[in-house]
Parts: C-alpha cells; structure tokens; sequence
C-alpha cells in the first residue's frame, strides 16, 4: 500500500484544531487519515471556499489506487472498488462486492419475477449483521430494444436495487436505459468492437460503464481511448471461464489488481466485474444443479481474487449463502478483535433454584453464535477465556482447560447466583468433563455440539422428567 | 425560491458548461416543492452536444502490457508423503507438494510445480457424521479400511487420513496397540500415503503416536500432530522411523515458527506440514485465511521457519450449522453442506494451502478438479456423479 506521511498532510488542514474531526487536533487527524481510520469528508471546515485548493489535492493524496465506482443514486446505489491493498492484512479490503442476479429477455415473466423477488427478499441473519443481495442485472438475449425495452420496464417496476443493463449491441442498451437513466446502471459491456457508441452512451446518459475484454493488453487499449473520450466511471471484466479457462481467469483478475495497486497502472486502476453467469451459455446441458456448482465455484474465487461486481444467476441459497458468508468473511475489517471479555453474561430473569448455566468460549464468532441461541432463555453463560479461540480448536490447543473453567467460576461468582452445582459444557469440550469435575467440585453435564440444540435440549433434557441434574449437590 | 432563480439557473448552467458538473456546498433550500428544471433542456443538450462535439478518436489507441511479474528470495520446501519400494515402503503412488516459489496461482509468473493434494478423512470410530456425507460411505463408515479403500478407489483421494479418535481416555480409550494393529490394516488396505492423527489428548497421543511410528517403520506417514504444549515425542519418533510431522499451531503465525524452530531441532523442513488451523467458512475463516496467506508470502520473502507446505483440514467446515442443518428455506443440505466445505476450501487453496484434508466425496473431487484446471492440466470433470445431485 502506498504509505502516506501525516507532514504531507497536516499542511493542507485549515489547522484550527476544530475538534469537529473528532481528534482534538488537526496533527491529530492527519495522523488517522494517514492509517485510512478516518476519511476527508468529516473535516467540514475543508468544504469552505477558501481550502478548495487544499481539497482538491488532499483528494488527489488520497485517491485510492483502485477507483470507486457508483452504481445507482441516492438511498439505492452501491459503491464498488476502492481497494488500497493486495492482502487484507495489510489494511483491510475496501467496499464489498457487489452481487448481482441476472435476469434476460428470453425468460418467462413469471422467472423472472421470481428470481427479482428473491433477490429482493434474500436475507441471512448472520452474527448481528443481515446478509443481502445488491443489485439486478437485465440482460439482453434476443438482441431486440422490444423485448429489452418490455424486461427493463418491468424490472425496474418490481425493484429498488440498482441495475446492470447488459447487451453488447449498444442500440438495445440506449433504449433501455432511455427507461432508468435516472437511476444511474452500469451499462455493461463496452468491447474492442463497440466502444464508441458504449462511451458515447455512458456519456450521454452519465452512467458508468463496464468494459469486457479477455486480453488485458486490450482492456488497457480500450481504457485509454475512453478515458480520452472523458469517460472515468469504469468496470473492468477480463472475461471467466471454467475447466481449461479457470487458469486464465484467475491469473487476469490477480494480474490486473497487483497491476493496478502494486505499480499503479492507472488504466487497470479499476473495480473489476466477473460474470460466472455466462457459464450457463457454455455449460447448459450439463443439467441446473451442476451448472449452479461449478458457478458457485468460479464466484468464491473471485471474491477471493479481487472481483468487485459479481453477476451471478440465481439467488437460490444453497449456492448463494456460502458466497455471501465468504464475502463476509474476506471482507471483514481483520483489526476487529477476535475475542470477547472472558466472564459471566446473564439473560433474562434466571431462577436461582433450577436455571441453567452454560460454558463457551471466548472467540467472538462462537459467543455471538451462542447468544443469539441462548438470549431468549432465563439462563447464564460463563465466558473461559480461550484466547479467542474456537471451543474445538480451544480444546485441542489446551487452551479451553478445566483450570480456566476453574477461574471463570471462581472470579465471576456464579456459586451465589445459583442454589445447584452442574454446569453444562459444549458437546465439542465433552472430553473435558472428568476433569471440570475434579477441578471445580461442580457436576457437569455434557450439552449440544451445535448451540441452535441449547434451546430444543433446556425443555426436553434439562427441565424433563427424566432429567433433573444438580439440585442435591454439594 | 424566489425572484432569482433565473439567475441562480443562468449561474449554474455557467458552471456546468465550465467544469460539467456542479457542486451545491453550504445551500439552504427552504421550500414546500422544489422542482429544478432547467428551461433549458435546450442548453443543456447544446452542453452535451459540445461534449460530444471533443470528438472521440477515430480508432482505439494502443496500449502496452507486461504481466506484474516479481522475483520471489524464498520458496517453499518439497515434501514427499509416503515411500515406495525403492525407499524401504510399499506405497504405490508416494506424492510430492510444496515448491512453489510465488503466490498461490499466480500462474502469470510460475505454474506450480505440485498441484495441492486431497487426503480423504476416516476416523476409526465415525463421529456424527451428516446425512450428505453418509450417503457417499454407506456401511463402510463402521469399517476403516473399507471407508479408506472407497475414497482411494471411488472417490480419488490421493491420500488417506485415519483419526483415531477413540483412543481418548473420555471416549473408548482404546489401547495403544490395538489403534496401531488398525493402522497396519490400513497400510494393507490401501497403497496410497497415509496420515495418522491421534485423539488430541495429549498424554495418550504422547504414547500412540510414536507407537504408530514404529508400526509405519519406512512409509514416511505423516503424523499427526505436534503442537507446542507435546511435540517432542512425536519428533523425536519421526526423526527414528523417518517420517513426517503434522506442526498445529492455533491461528497464530509466531506459535507455528517457534513450533517449527523446535521440531527442527529433530527434523528438516522437507519432513514437516504446517496446519495452521483452518476454521470453517462462517466460523473465522477470515483469520485462519489470512495467516496462510501471511505463512506463505514470510516463505517467499525468505524465512526459513516458514517454509514447509501448508494443511488445511476443511473436513470441519461440516462444525458450520449452515452446513448440515436441515432447513429447506436454506436449499437441499445434499447441496449446500458440500458447498459449504467447498467454498472454505477453494478460499484456503488461493491462499496457499497444498494438502486438503476433506470429508465430502463430491466437495473434495471438484476441489482435485479445479486444481488441475487452475495447474494447467486438464482433470477430468468427475463431479457431475459426486455432487450428490438427486441423493
């Protein structure tokens, strides 16, 4: 990543020490623009006329080498690019990529209201955040303005998200977003063979445009002509295959973004779009299931490897829901801390006699799962500081032991909140139980391997007839 | 607005034809409606048309390309699983990985030397396992070295990896030197390399593991594994009986140096694994992916304590309640669950993993498939039977 000093920087500030920022001083914010924790736009001051110099070239210092791109306006856009590393390690990844579903003109209505409509709807609660879909991709298959015309009216009638306008005939492309300039889609894609008139439109009707060529050298070519033309909003598409084009894909995505970050090649210096919907026009007889594989393969990689806009078929979750986790998870700010205070959490009006007491670990990812499975109970949860790791990997590692068991109970004082003596333990930490015992003197009864059973196992088992751990206890 | 929008409108279009796009900074609208139309639909299509008068280029201008190529000070070490009859073993197809010497797949620069390899995962006694995954094994889950002979034969595992989970104290507590009559029945069940895990129970593992060792005198197995809290015995075995060690570390790039700093004590870098720990997709995939990925660029750039291969054992994507649920507002878990520790794979793979420990049949040959593929070889495509479509 490109390192910038906060003494370039802290000359341009209106250097007031305003505090509006945030960081008492302007040195203060320079230093947090510098680490890209703080943007440009929460200085206000720099907006007055007399720092317009100063913030045109803060703007330019701080340019990603990846450009930002809008697609849509106002409450219904999403922003693609953006990117300042290779390695999310480095800093984090920038703008999650955008998904969108494809839909095309040859399809029944009835398809394609379906498949908007899913797209629409999907959601997957996932650790306190909700997984969605981005965006709608209309395509041209019959190569008409009539039947584009018919699917873009009534996509756009059944949507907010915004749009993708596909068709490599640009006369097709102008009547449809004729329809929807207003709410500013990609048009996509301008080639070797059609980029006049593809700038021509993008210019004409002020939206950005996607580019597609499988020769990089080309998409370079077709760059620089465009940017000529004063067109700058650019997606770039080197193309995807599967099988025997896998190789290919991979190596042009890579390519293409260490070219744009690491030597600042400004004409690759662009968010990148992959389609693997165009393998069904490849692979069709294949059969639906195994098409929707091999696509949900070539999408994983490439949220993996740099794609800013996937264009993908379906919404249907099986194929769709690892992809949104994934971009989740590679996305993910990686200085967001992996672990959770160690200690006891009580939830809802626990009785002292017969409530249950549960143990996890303390990596974030588990106690947030757990939560969300436990919360609506009268319970209390011991958190064991595990180093913030998982309860298998933690057990594995010695690093969930019944000492620390030991030290949860003694330092959280859960002896006085409950009148029994049984814990009940992870499924997964089941070989700790002998131990636990002899190490706190509380019986312990092994629980679910999986904390979406907690709720299920606390009526049947806990509360059943034929279980009623503890209350004789010591 | 008032008496002046006309001229505010003048102003604007002014700006417009200047710069072509125009900023409102510090503007208080108070009004009950506000419509701004520009009686000018006329000046503003005379603007566009100006714009477009700049006349594009006549033809596409030429642009140079070179490939972002870079020189790499360090590579990964070769290590090979599994001997022959020429060096004092029996298996039939011993296999190499590690070598690289760039990135994972950056094929623009070097196509891997050794593609990454799948070990198929066995246990001795099967834990619950999911309705996706015993389809693929039927009754041959209660029987090891028939659940290791479908893999190899069936499925195309390339290696077999045998837990022998029961010889925790807290489970069967299965002695030392029955586990180790298993393993023999292993090596003759199948000819491919084998990995041997333990229970993870550390006293028990201390005394299985070298036992294993022995019995395996000359397979090269590997053995799995070493961390820091019990490491000794096991390197020590392997350094007798020349074979590998499995170095687990828990997501945690400074704990597997200093690991391998102490197992080089015993043994080279071309007998050691690393499995940094690979969580499942949805479960802090993102923290397991990125100290791959920082192990594998620290062996580039040139430190020696971190290059030996990487393992990933993806088979505990199957933890992830996403994959094994029954829930049909999710799709047919015969679908999603082998997706499910397909896409976690495919992740580590870009990130530099180079063995796969996997549980799924259908997962694990699309994984063998897009490796050869993403190698330049052409594998044959043999998941349309596997993904378990219509099972």
């Amino acid at each position: 990543m490109k390192q910038i000093g906060p003494m370039k920087v802290y000359p341009l500030l209106p250097k007031t020490n305003c505090g509006i920022c945030g960081p008492r001083t302007c040195m203060g914010f320079a230093v947090q623009l510098c680490e890209r924790s703080a943007s440009l736009g929460e200085c206000t001051p720099l907006l007055e006329g007399k720092y317009r110099e100063n913030l045109v070239r803060l703007r330019e210092i701080f340019a990603p080498p990846v450009r930002e791109v809008v697609i849509g306006t106002g409450d219904h856009k999403v922003t693609v690019g953006g990117a300042l590393v290779l390695m999310r390690h480095e800093l984090r990844y920038t703008n999650p990529p955008a998904i969108a579903v494809v839909v095309d003109d040859s399809m029944p209505a009835e398809t394609v209201m379906k498949r908007v409509q899913e797209t629409n709807y999907f959601h997957y609660k996932y650790i306190g955040k909700i997984l969605t879909l981005d965006a709608i991709a209309i395509r041209s298959a019959d190569d008409t303005p009539e039947k584009f015309t018919k699917l873009v009216d009534m996509v756009a009638r059944s949507t907010q998200l915004p749009l993708v306008l596909w068709a490599h005939n640009p006369a097709v492309i102008e009547e449809g977003v004729k329809l929807v300039q207003a709410r500013r889609p990609l048009l996509y894609p301008a080639t070797r063979e059609n980029w006049r008139q593809m700038g021509e439109l993008a210019l004409r009707y002020r939206c950005p445009l996607g580019v597609y060529d499988h020769e990089i050298r080309m998409l370079r070519s077709i760059v620089k002509t465009l940017r000529v033309m004063g067109v700058d909003d650019l997606v770039l598409d080197p193309g995807c295959g599967f099988r025997g084009d896998l190789q290919e894909t991979v190596s042009a995505l890579t390519q293409i973004r260490i070219a744009a970050i690491r030597e600042e090649d400004e004409l690759l210096g662009y968010p990148l779009a992959g389609a693997p919907a165009t393998l069904w026009e490849k692979l069709y007889d294949e059969g639906k299931d195994v098409v929707r594989w091999k696509e949900a393969c070539l999408a994983a990689m490439m949220v993996v490897r740099y794609v800013d806009l996937l264009m993908v078929s379906s919404a249907s979750k099986w194929s769709t829901l690892p992809l949104v986790v994934l971009r989740n998870n590679i996305y993910n700010d990686p200085r967001r801390p992996v672990s959770v205070d160690p200690g006891l959490r009580t939830f809802g009006e626990p009785d002292p006699k017969e409530a249950p007491v549960f143990l996890t670990s303390n990596f974030a990812l588990t106690y947030y799962t757990v939560l969300s499975d436990i919360e609506k109970l009268d319970c209390h949860l011991l958190v064991v500081d595990t180093e913030g790791m998982s309860v298998d990997s933690a057990v594995a590692g010695r690093k969930f032991t019944a000492a620390k068991v030991a030290e949860v109970i003694a330092s959280s004082g859960i002896a006085d909140k409950v009148a029994h003596r049984t814990l009940i333990i992870p499924g997964l930490a089941a070989r700790l139980k002998g131990d636990i015992e002899d190490a706190t003197g509380w019986d312990v009864v092994v629980g679910p391997r999986d904390s979406s059973a907690i709720p299920g196992y606390v009526k049947a088992k806990w509360y059943g007839q034929d279980h009623t751990p503890g209350w004789t206890s010591r | 607005m008032g008496d002046g929008d006309g001229e505010l409108v003048r102003v604007l279009l002014e700006l417009l034809s200047a710069s072509g796009e125009v900023e409102l900074q510090d503007i208080a609208i108070a009004a009950e409606e506000l419509t701004l139309s520009f009686e000018g639909k006329a000046a503003l299509s005379r603007l566009l048309a100006e714009e477009l008068a700049f006349a594009p280029p006549e033809a596409l201008l030429e642009a140079e390309y070179h490939a972002p190529t870079r020189t790499y000070p360090g590579s990964i070490v070769e290590v090979t699983l599994g001997a022959g009859r020429a060096d004092g073993g029996t298996r039939a197809r011993p296999v190499t990985i590690g070598g690289e010497r760039a990135p994972a797949f950056h094929t623009f620069q070097e196509i891997p030397l050794h593609p990454p390899i799948i070990a198929g995962s066995i246990f001795d006694t099967a834990p619950p396992l999911p309705l996706p995954v015993r389809a693929f094994f039927g009754d041959a889950l209660n029987d090891p070295c028939e659940w290791a002979r479908l893999w190899v034969k069936k499925y195309g595992a390339d290696l077999v990896d045998l837990d022998l989970t029961s010889t925790d104290p807290y489970i069967k507590d299965t002695p030392v030197a029955d586990a180790a009559r298993l393993v023999e029945d292993l090596l003759q069940a199948v000819d491919v390399p084998i990995i041997i895990g333990g229970s993870g129970n550390p006293q028990k593992d201390a005394r299985l593991l070298p036992k294993v060792a022995e019995v395996c005198e000359g397979e090269r197995v590997l053995l799995s594994s070493a961390n820091l809290d019990m490491w000794r015995p096991v390197a020590e075995a392997a350094k007798r009986h020349g074979h590998l060690v499995l170095a687990w570390s828990p997501i945690d790039i400074n704990q597997a140096k200093e690991l391998n700093r102490n197992l080089s004590e015993f043994i080279p870098a071309s007998q050691i694994i690393m499995d940094p720990t690979s969580a499942a997709l949805g479960y802090g995939l993102e923290y397991a992916y990125s100290v791959i990925e920082r192990i594998r660029l620290a062996a580039l750039m040139g430190d020696r304590e971190l290059q030996s291969p990487q393992a990933a054992g993806t088979a505990n994507s199957w933890g992830a309640r996403e994959a094994w649920k029954t829930d049909p507002t999710l799709g047919p878990r015969e679908l999603r669950g082998p997706m499910w520790e397909l896409t976690g794979s495919l992740a580590y793979l870009l990130a530099g993993v180079d063995l796969f420990i996997m549980l799924h049949p259908g997962a694990s040959s699309t994984v063998k498939d897009i490796v050869g593929w993403l190698s330049g070889g052409s594998a044959p495509p043999t998941f349309r039977e596997l993904i378990g479509v219509g099972k």
